[in-house]
C-alpha cells in the first residue's frame, strides 16, 4: 500500500511513535530491573494506573509537573516496596500478588479519583510542552522527530541508557545480575539478597509508575478509568522480546509504538475493517512477539525463584 | 603474606554450638579448635550435622548457642559477609556460581565498592597472578556455564583465595572429580596449607580423609564423638566411631546370569545445535541375576542415559528391548513391563512430596485395573496397598496419608523402592540410589538390591560412588562423553583403570 | 517466643487464615471510609445490611455470587494445575457470545434445535467457547514456555473489543434503537427464577452449585482430578510416573475455560437476558480473588464467592447512605487478596513458646 509508505516516510509519524513509546519504554524499563534482580512484578499495571493519578492530581491541586513526576515515582516506589516485602521477605507467590497488587493500584486509583473530583466534566490541566533543543531541531526530518519532545521523553531515553550502564558496568549492577541469576552465589560472596531484590523493585516500580503520569502529564492532560488500558501487560511481553537488555528495550518500544502509530494512521483511513481491530493490534502483536522469541530467549535464572536461606 | 601466621593461638576455635530445626537436632556441644596451616577433616556419614556446622561457620545459619572465634576474635554470626571479613572461604558442595557471568564477574562480586565502576583489567590481572601462584587453571572470560566441573572447583578456589582466605571450608569437594583430579585437588591443598591457609575438609569418604588431613573430627548425630590424629588412626576405627556400632553390609554372592532382559542397541541421543551427542552409540545388556554398575563423572550422559533406561526418555536413535520384546518409550510401558525405577531425586522426580503417601505409592499404576475403575480411583485399594509397602519396607514416620514431605530421605527412598520391589521387578534401574543417606539407610537399600538380583532381577545401577559400584556390580562399564566402555568383570577391575576411563581414557594398554 | 514451621496445618487453622485476611482487609480498608469523611462502624453496617439485612438485599447478592462461583471454580481449577489463567473475564464473555449466538431470538441455530434442548446446548455451546479461548495460551505455554499470564490477560482485551466489535454490527439487535446489543434470549432460554420471580435470584444459582459439588468429587474421587492435583504439585514426578502431562494440562485448561464461559451463558440466560459489553464488571479479576480466599477448594468457592458478592452489593448500599465511592469493593477485595496470601504463609508456621 503506496499509502503506507508515505506514512511511514513523514516526520510527523516518527515524532508520534516516539511520543507513544514513552510509557512503554518506562515500563519496560522497570518491569526488566525488577526480573533481572530475579522478581516478576505484575503489578505493573496498577502501579502505572496509581501513578498517573498521583502525579495529575499534584498538578490538578497546584504544584508544578516535576512535582507531579516526583510524587507519582514516590507512589509507584511504595507500592514496589509492598511488592518487595511480600514476595521477598515473605515469599508469596510473586503471580498471584502481582495480580493483587495491580487490583489495588487500579482500585484505589478509581476509588481516589471519585471521590476527590467529583464535578461531571473531567477537569484538565496543562500538560508538558515539547522542549525544543536549540540548532538541532531545526535539522530536517530527525529535527522535529527527536529535538522536540516532551522531556520525559528524554528521560526515558536517558534512564534506559544509565541502567544499561549501570547494570553492567558497575558492581552494583553485577550484583543486581548475580542475584538475579544464583542468589544463593550472590549470598555466599556477602551480598544482600533481600535488600538488593527489594531495591530493584522499588526503582523498578517508581520507574514504571513515572510512565504512567507520562500518559496523564504529557500524552494527555486528564486522567479517566481504562486510562492504562492494558500497556503495564504490554511491557511484561516487552521485556521478553527485548531479552532483558536495556538498549533492546528502547527499540522494542519503538518498534512496538510504531505500529500503534501506523495502526493509528490506517484506522483513520480505512472504511472498511471496524476501528476495534485497530486496537486490537497492539494486544495481538505482544502475542506474537512473545511467541516469537519463545525457547530462544533465556531469564535470568533465579527468576521467580524465591531465596530462603536457613530453612529445611 | 602479612597476618595471622604465628599468633600463636589457634585460627578458629568452635565452642559449644547448638542448633536445631524445629525438633530435629543438627548439632549439639560441638567444640574443636583449628591452627593455620593444619588440615581438619569433619567426618561423618550423610546427617550427621557436618554441613550445617560449616553453614553456622559461614553464615547461612544462626547457631542456637555457642560461640565461634576467628584468631583470637568473636565472629558476628548469620553473616556470610562477617565470615568473609574474617577470612572464611567455602566451597560449596554445590558450586555457588551463576551460569550466566563469566568467571570473572563471579569472582569479583562482592568485592568491590558498589557504585563505582570496577577497573577491570585490574582484578583480571589479580585472578591470573592467583591462578599461576597456586597452579589452579582459569579462564577469566569464559562463561561458567561452558566450563567444565573440575574448572569450577578451580573457580570456587580462585574466588576464595581472591579475598585472602584464611580458613577455606570444602564441602565434600572430591564427589565430582576423577581420582586423577582428586589427586590434583589435594596438591593444590598442601599448596594452600604452605601459605598458611587452614583448611576444614568435610568428607565421609574414610580413604581420602586419611590421606589429606592432619587431624580428624568424627561427627556423629549432631555431636562431635572422636577427635583423632590421622597418623594415628585407621579406617575401621573411623567407620565405626562414625556409625557408633558394626553396621553389617551384604555381600555379593556370585551367580549364574539368565535370560537378557534388558537390551539397548545403538543408542545415540543428539542435541540441538552443533553440540556433541548426548549418547553416542550406547550398547548395553542386562541380564537375570547380573547387576551392571555404570560408573563415570556426573554431565558424561549419565542423565540421559538413566532417562532412557527409565523409558522417559526416547533416544534419537536405537532400540530398546524388555525381555526380548521391543518397546516404545513411555513410562507406562515399562512399569508394565516390570522395570522398578529409582530415580536420581527422591524429591523432584521419584515422589511428589506434597501428596500423601498413599497417592505416591500408586503413582507409577493408578490407571491400573488395582487401583481405578470407570474413571474413579479405588482409593481403599491404594490405602491398603501403601500400608503394605510401609510394612514390608520399613518406611518410618508414615500412614497411608501422610504427607510425603515429612518422611526423611532414608524413609522416602524405601517407598520408592517399596513400592517397585513388591511387584517382583525383572528389571531395576538404580540412579544413585544412596545418595544422601545415612549408613543404616544405605546398608538396606544394597540389601534390597541385592535380594532382587538373588531373585532374578537385572539391575542397572548408575553411581557415582566407586565403593558402591565395587561392592554390588558383578561388571562394571565407564560413561565418558557419551560413550560407555567395555563392562569388565569387577574382580579384573582396578581403581585406576577405573579413574583412567572416567577421565576418558579407554583402553590405554595398562591392566 | 519463636516461629517455628509445621509440617501440615490443621482444618482449623485453615479455615480462620480466609476469616483473619477478610477482617484484616475491612480494618485496612476502613481508613479510605475515614478519608472520606464517613464514619466507619456506620458505613460498614449499611454494607451489612444492604448484602444481608433483606430478602431482596440476600437474594440480590446470591444472585451477584452467582458468576463468581462459575470464575471462581474456574480459576481454582486452573491454579491447582499451576495454570496461570487470569482470562475468565474474556472466556466468559466468550461463553456470553456463544449463548447469544445458540439461543437469540430470530437466530438461525435456534430454528433447528427443539425448544426444551435450547438451554442445554447453549450452555454447552459457552462451555466450549470458554474451553477454546484458554486452549491457546496453554498450549503455547507447554509447547514454547510462553507464559500464560500476559497471554490470557491480553486475550481478554482482544476479546472485549471482538465483542464490540460485534454488537456493533453483526449482532446487533435492529429492536434495539442503537444501543450495541443483541436480541434477547430471554423468550427462548431463560433459567427459571427462584423465589417466584419477585427477585433477580435464578437457577444459574442452583447450577453452581451443582457445578461446585461436581467439582468436588471431581478432585477427590477421579482419576483426572488425581492427574491434575499431581501434575499441578510436581510436573517433573508426574512425568517421570508416567502421565501425560501435556494432555493433563490441556484437560485443566478446557475444563477451567469452559466453567468460565458458563458463568457468561449464566449471566446471559439468567440475568441479563441479552448480551452487552459492560455485562460483566470485571467478575473474571474477582474470581481470581474467590478461588485464592477458598484456598482452591471448590466448597470454599462457593463460601468465598458468597462474601466477594456481598462486598459488591453492600458498597452499592453503602454508596448510597454515605458518601463513599462504591469502588471501595474493589479495593477491600484486592486487599483481602493479598491479606489472605500473608495469612496462608503465617497458617505453615506456629509460636512456640519458650
Amino acid at each position: 500500500m503506496s499509502s503506507t509508505f508515505d506514512v511511514v516516510l513523514t516526520a510527523s509519524f516518527w515524532a508520534a511513535t516516539l511520543r507513544i513509546s514513552a510509557p512503554l519504554l518506562f515500563g519496560t524499563i522497570g518491569e526488566l530491573i525488577c526480573e533481572r534482580a530475579g522478581v516478576l512484578n505484575l503489578g505493573i499495571e496498577g502501579i502505572m494506573t496509581a501513578g498517573a493519578l498521583s502525579g495529575w492530581l499534584t498538578v490538578y491541586y497546584g504544584a508544578d509537573l516535576w512535582t507531579g513526576v516526583g510524587v507519582a515515582a514516590l507512589v509507584g516506589a511504595a507500592f514496589g516496596l509492598l511488592h518487595g516485602v511480600l514476595t521477598v521477605s515473605l515469599g508469596l507467590s510473586q503471580h498471584v500478588t502481582g495480580i493483587g497488587i495491580s487490583l489495588l493500584g487500579t482500585s484505589l486509583s478509581y476509588f481516589s479519583f471519585r471521590l476527590l473530583i467529583t464535578s461531571t466534566a473531567t477537569p484538565t490541566i496543562k500538560p508538558f510542552s515539547a522542549v525544543r533543543v536549540p540548532f538541532l531541531a531545526d535539522l530536517p526530518i530527525i529535527g522535529p522527530v527527536l529535538f522536540e519532545q516532551s522531556p520525559l521523553l528524554y528521560l526515558a531515553l536517558a534512564l534506559a541508557i544509565t541502567v544499561a550502564y549501570v547494570l553492567y558496568r558497575t558492581p552494583f549492577g553485577l550484583a543486581l545480575r548475580m542475584v538475579g541469576e544464583n542468589a544463593m552465589a550472590a549470598d555466599a560472596q556477602g551480598v544482600s539478597v533481600t535488600g538488593v531484590r527489594i531495591a530493584a523493585v522499588i526503582v523498578g516500580s517508581a520507574i514504571m509508575a513515572i510512565g504512567g503520569a507520562f500518559l496523564t502529564l504529557s500524552a494527555f492532560n486528564a486522567f479517566f478509568v481504562n486510562l492504562v488500558n492494558g500497556r503495564g501487560w504490554i511491557c511484561v511481553a516487552l521485556v521478553v522480546f527485548s531479552s532483558w537488555n536495556p538498549i533492546r528495550a528502547i527499540l522494542a518500544s519503538v518498534f512496538f509504538a510504531a505500529l500503534e502509530a501506523l495502526q493509528i494512521r490506517l484506522q483513520q483511513g480505512s472504511g472498511v475493517l471496524p476501528y476495534q481491530f485497530f486496537l486490537m493490534l497492539p494486544y495481538l502483536v505482544s502475542i506474537i512477539a512473545l511467541i516469537a522469541v519463545a525457547r530462544r530467549v533465556a531469564g535470568p535464572q533465579s527468576l521467580m525463584v524465591p531465596f530462603r536461606r536457613g530453612e529445611r | 603474606m602479612e597476618g595471622s601466621v604465628g599468633t600463636g593461638g589457634p585460627a578458629l576455635r568452635i565452642s559449644g554450638v547448638c542448633k536445631r530445626f524445629g525438633s530435629l537436632v543438627a548439632n549439639e556441644d560441638v567444640s574443636f579448635t583449628l591452627k593455620a596451616g593444619e588440615v581438619l577433616a569433619l567426618l561423618g556419614e550423610n546427617g550427621a550435622g557436618k554441613t550445617t556446622l560449616m553453614n553456622i561457620l559461614f553464615g547461612h545459619y544462626v547457631a542456637d548457642s555457642g560461640d565461634i572465634e576467628v584468631n583470637g576474635a568473636f565472629l558476628a554470626s548469620g553473616s556470610p559477609q562477617a565470615a568473609l571479613r574474617a577470612g572464611i572461604g567455602m566451597v560449596h558442595q554445590h558450586f555457588a556460581l551463576a551460569d550466566n557471568l563469566t568467571v570473572a564477574e563471579n569472582i569479583i562480586i562482592g568485592t568491590e565498592p558498589l557504585f563505582l565502576p570496577w577497573h577491570r583489567p585490574k582484578s583480571k590481572d589479580r585472578i591470573l597472578e592467583i591462578a599461576r601462584q597456586f597452579g589452579l587453571a582459569v579462564d577469566p572470560d569464559a562463561l561458567v556455564r561452558d566450563i567444565s566441573v573440575g574448572e569450577r572447583q578451580r573457580v570456587e578456589i580462585v574466588k576464595a583465595l581472591y579475598r585472602n582466605v584464611r580458613i577455606l571450608v570444602m564441602d565434600e569437594p572430591t564427589a565430582v572429580l576423577t581420582p586423577q583430579e582428586t589427586d590434583a585437588l589435594f596438591a593444590t591443598l598442601r599448596n594452600l596449607v604452605a601459605n598458611g591457609v587452614a583448611v576444614i575438609f568435610i568428607s565421609h569418604k574414610l580413604r581420602e580423609v586419611l590421606s589429606v588431613a592432619d587431624k580428624i573430627i568424627v561427627m556423629r548425630q549432631g555431636k562431635v564423638v572422636a577427635e583423632r590424629f590421622a597418623s594415628a588412626t585407621n579406617r575401621e576405627e573411623l567407620a565405626e566411631l562414625m556409625v557408633g556400632r558394626k553396621v553389617s553390609f551384604p555381600a555379593r554372592e556370585p551367580a549364574t546370569v539368565g535370560n537378557p532382559v534388558l537390551r539397548l542397541d545403538g543408542i545415540v541421543l543428539r542435541q540441538a545445535g552443533n553440540r556433541p551427542n548426548i549418547l553416542d552409540g550406547v550398547n548395553i545388556v542386562i541380564r537375570q541375576h547380573e547387576i551392571l554398575g555404570i560408573a563415570g563423572i556426573s554431565g558424561n550422559g549419565q542423565a540421559a542415559l538413566a532417562d532412557i533406561a527409565c523409558g522417559v526418555l526416547a533416544p534419537t536413535e536405537g532400540l530398546i528391548h524388555l525381555s526380548g520384546q521391543l518397546v516404545q518409550s513411555e513410562p507406562s510401558e515399562f512399569v508394565k513391563r516390570g522395570v522398578a525405577r529409582i530415580p536420581e531425586d527422591r524429591h523432584a522426580t521419584g515422589l511428589i512430596p506434597d501428596m500423601s503417601v498413599w497417592e505416591n505409592v500408586v503413582a507409577e499404576r493408578y490407571r491400573s485395573q488395582d487401583f481405578a475403575i470407570a474413571g474413579l480411583q479405588r482409593i481403599g485399594a491404594a490405602r491398603k496397598y501403601a500400608e503394605l509397602v510401609i510394612d514390608q519396607f520399613d518406611v518410618r514416620g508414615a500412614a497411608p496419608n501422610t504427607s510425603a514431605k515429612q518422611l526423611s530421605g532414608g524413609n522416602m527412598q524405601k517407598l520408592i523402592l517399596g513400592r517397585s520391589l513388591l511387584q517382583n521387578p525383572v528389571m531395576i534401574v538404580a540412579t544413585q540410589p544412596t545418595r544422601g543417606l545415612d549408613i543404616g539407610a544405605v546398608a538396606y537399600v544394597h540389601r534390597k538390591l541385592l535380594e532382587a538380583r538373588d531373585r532374578g532381577a537385572g539391575v542397572l545401577l548408575i553411581s557415582e560412588d566407586l565403593d558402591e559400584l565395587f561392592a554390588l556390580s558383578d561388571r562394571i562399564a565407564v560413561m565418558f562423553r557419551g560413550t560407555l566402555s567395555n563392562a569388565l568383570r569387577t574382580e579384573e577391575v582396578s581403581l585406576k583403570e577405573l579413574g583412567l576411563k572416567m577421565a576418558g581414557q579407554f583402553g590405554v594398554g595398562g591392566r | 517466643m519463636r516461629l517455628e514451621k509445621r509440617d501440615f496445618p490443621p482444618l482449623v487453622v485453615r479455615l480462620t487464615a480466609p476469616v483473619a485476611a477478610v477482617f484484616a482487609s475491612l480494618l485496612i480498608s476502613s481508613s479510605l471510609i475515614k478519608a472520606a469523611g464517613a464514619p466507619v462502624l456506620w458505613a460498614y453496617w449499611t454494607m451489612l445490611d444492604g448484602a444481608v439485612g433483606s430478602m431482596n438485599a440476600l437474594s440480590e447478592t446470591l444472585t451477584r455470587a452467582t458468576p463468581l462461583i462459575f470464575t471462581g471454580l474456574s480459576v481454582a481449577v486452573a491454579f491447582r494445575a499451576r495454570i496461570w489463567n487470569i482470562g475468565a473475564e474474556g472466556q466468559l464473555y466468550a461463553g456470553a457470545l456463544a449463548t447469544v449466538l445458540v439461543a437469540a431470538e430470530g437466530g438461525r441455530i435456534a430454528a433447528f434445535v427443539p425448544p426444551l434442548a435450547l438451554p442445554i446446548v447453549a450452555a454447552i455451546a459457552a462451555f466450549v467457547a470458554g474451553a477454546v479461548l484458554l486452549l491457546g495460551p496453554v498450549i503455547l505455554k507447554v509447547k514454547l514456555g510462553v507464559d500464560e499470564v500476559v497471554t490470557t490477560l491480553l486475550s481478554n482485551f482482544v476479546m472485549l473489543l471482538f465483542v464490540s466489535f460485534l454488537l456493533d454490527g453483526p449482532f446487533r439487535d435492529p429492536m434495539s434503537m442503537g444501543w450495541p446489543q443483541t436480541p434477547p434470549v430471554d423468550s427462548v432460554v431463560n433459567l427459571r427464577h427462584l423465589l417466584g420471580g419477585a427477585t433477580r435470584l435464578h437457577a444459574g444459582f442452583l447450577f453452581a452449585l451443582l457445578s461446585a459439588a461436581f467439582l468436588w468429587l471431581f478432585n477427590v474421587r477421579s482419576v483426572w482430578g488425581y492427574e491434575m492435583r499431581a501434575v499441578g504439585y510436581s510436573q517433573s514426578g508426574a512425568r517421570f510416573a508416567g502421565m501425560p502431562v501435556t494432555s493433563v494440562l490441556v484437560r485443566a485448561a478446557l475444563l477451567s475455560g469452559g466453567i468460565a464461559g458458563l458463568a457468561g451463558f449464566n449471566e446471559i440466560a439468567g440475568v441479563k437476558g441479552y448480551l452487552t459489553l459492560d455485562m460483566s464488571p470485571g467478575f473474571g479479576y474477582s474470581g481470581i480473588v474467590v478461588a485464592m480466599l477458598a484456598q482452591l477448594h471448590p466448597a470454599g468457592v462457593v463460601a468465598s464467592a458468597i462474601f466477594v458478592a456481598a462486598i459488591f452489593v453492600g458498597a452499592d448500599a453503602m454508596s448510597r447512605a454515605v458518601a463513599v465511592p462504591n469502588y471501595i469493593a474493589d479495593v477491600i477485595v484486592s486487599v483481602s487478596l493479598l491479606t489472605m496470601l500473608v495469612a496462608m504463609i503465617l497458617t505453615r508456621y506456629r509460636i512456640r513458646h519458650e
